[in-house]
């Protein structure tokens, strides 16, 4: 069978979360890197897999996905549909707690976290000023967010109960460059949390795709441009 | 069987995006309102079913959810028949174009869609704030181009996530709904394709019965304006 293909760049956190979902599912994949500075997401031969002109996009086959979370969910559910919570050993309400938490990740975490890389880390590569009144709006929000997550972690190993899932993994990218910014001792306050992200960062998996991802998104010393 | 309970009013679009789950697998479930002007939202008994004090929150027995696509699928999961087949889980590629529509749905399109309806609707009816026409322009521009490729799209299949009507269409319902109460709802007009599924989506008993119950409230909002 011929390996599956991801195309874009490693540093991008929708990328790496596709990245860890393949490792953990043990799948065969090849990278087909892109040139973000280069547009190659806006030439035609990529619209043509992804009309959005964005990245990630997998490719198995003759079926071609996007959007990082949906093809996170395809690849567990066809290697590894546990950690969805369905298949064998799985159940209505886990796969109803990984749904929540996977969608907590994406309207609440996300949400609070993306602004705070924008303006900590890339704007400043990319000629934009910081707007510190935004980074400490989304801090304050990240942190009523940690709260409910420390709840959540204080009752459950994991977020979707007690066995990993994408729920958590699904946290892996964001979370590995907000904590690479001066705002990262915001988690000490919530110390399931914080143990939560030390056991996901321990994961080999999770240690494979961050050795892609340089603190600065490649744009500065690590010279690796996205 | 108890019924399932969905909390938050049915007109809200994303209770409403639960309640057509519920309507098109045939289950039955009570709409427990949730009085946001004396901000039971934020009350330590709603907070238990959603921490994060919004809406909608469910109940099934001792089992509590929150957001509300996690909801649907639940909720389309466990009354799966035959017939009423939207998530398409016994098919790989089929499942997976539902889940890529599905993402698409909330990250395209609904961002494109919603601020046109909180402009021209729910900020000035529901908090006396004035539309604001740049983020309405804004927004406008950016639903044409995501129309574009919904329009290409939908030229190659019925539906968005292939020829079965899925979880990923439902999901457009409750925002444009009453984005076809604003002045900008022509702008459908120029993707005939979108047009036509919009259109067989509202012919669908589920989607007839939840658009008159969020009817009367656009109607009352629409003449406020």
């Amino acid at each position: 069978m011929a390996p599956m293909k991801v195309y874009g760049w490693v540093v991008s956190p929708w990328m790496a979360r596709v990245l860890v979902a393949l490792e953990e599912a043990g799948a065969e994949y090849e990278v087909v890197p892109m040139s973000r500075s280069g547009g190659d997401h806006r030439r035609p031969e990529h619209l043509a897999r992804n009309p959005f002109g964005e990245i990630p996009v997998l490719e198995d086959g003759d079926l071609t996905l996007y959007q990082s979370r949906a093809i996170a969910r395809y690849i567990f559910r066809k290697y590894k549909p546990e950690f969805l919570g369905l298949g064998e050993g799985g159940s209505l309400e886990e796969s109803a707690m990984v749904d929540v938490w996977l969608d907590v990740e994406a309207h609440q975490h996300e949400a609070a976290v993306r602004p705070i890389l924008w303006h900590c880390i890339i704007n400043k590569f990319e000629g934009r000023d910081r707007d510190q009144g935004v980074v400490d709006e989304s801090v304050r929000k990240l942190e009523k967010v940690l709260g409910v997550y420390e709840a959540r972690l204080s009752g459950s190993r994991y977020l979707a109960g007690d066995r990993i899932s994408l729920a958590d993994l699904s946290h892996f990218s964001n979370m590995r460059y907000f904590m690479a910014t001066e705002y990262a001792g915001v988690v000490d306050a919530y110390p399931h949390v914080k143990a939560w992200w030390e056991a996901l960062l321990a994961r080999p998996t999770v240690q494979k795709v961050m050795a892609g991802m340089p603190p600065d998104f490649g744009f500065g010393s690590s010279g690796n441009i996205p | 069987m108890t019924p399932v309970k969905v909390f938050g009013p049915a007109q809200s679009t994303n209770v409403a995006r639960v309640l057509l789950c519920l309507e098109e697998v045939g289950a039955e479930y009570e709409v427990v309102n949730v009085d946001f002007t004396v901000m039971e939202h934020k009350s330590p008994e709603h907070l238990k079913r959603n921490p994060f004090g919004q809406i909608p929150a469910f109940q099934d027995g001792d089992l509590y959810l929150f957001e509300s696509r996690a909801i649907g699928k639940y909720i389309l999961r466990k009354y799966k028949t035959r017939e009423a087949d939207l998530l398409r889980e016994g098919n790989l590629r089929e499942a997976a174009m539902v889940d890529v529509w599905t993402e698409v749905e909330t990250h395209q399109y609904n961002s494109a869609i919603s601020p046109i309806v909180y402009e021209c609707i729910i900020n000035p009816a529901m908090r006396g704030i004035p539309t604001n026409q740049k983020v309405v322009d804004e927004s406008a521009e950016k639903l044409k181009k995501v129309l574009e490729v919904y329009e290409a799209r939908l030229s190659q299949s019925t539906y968005l996530a292939g020829d079965f009507v899925s979880f990923a269409d439902l999901n457009h319902f409750p925002y444009t709904f009453y984005f076809m109460g604003t002045p900008y709802a022509s702008l459908f007009d120029s993707y005939p394709h979108v047009k036509a599924w919009w259109e067989r989506l509202m012919a669908r008993p589920s989607v007839k019965k939840l658009a008159a119950v969020m009817a009367p409230q656009g109607a009352v909002i629409f003449k406020l304006q």
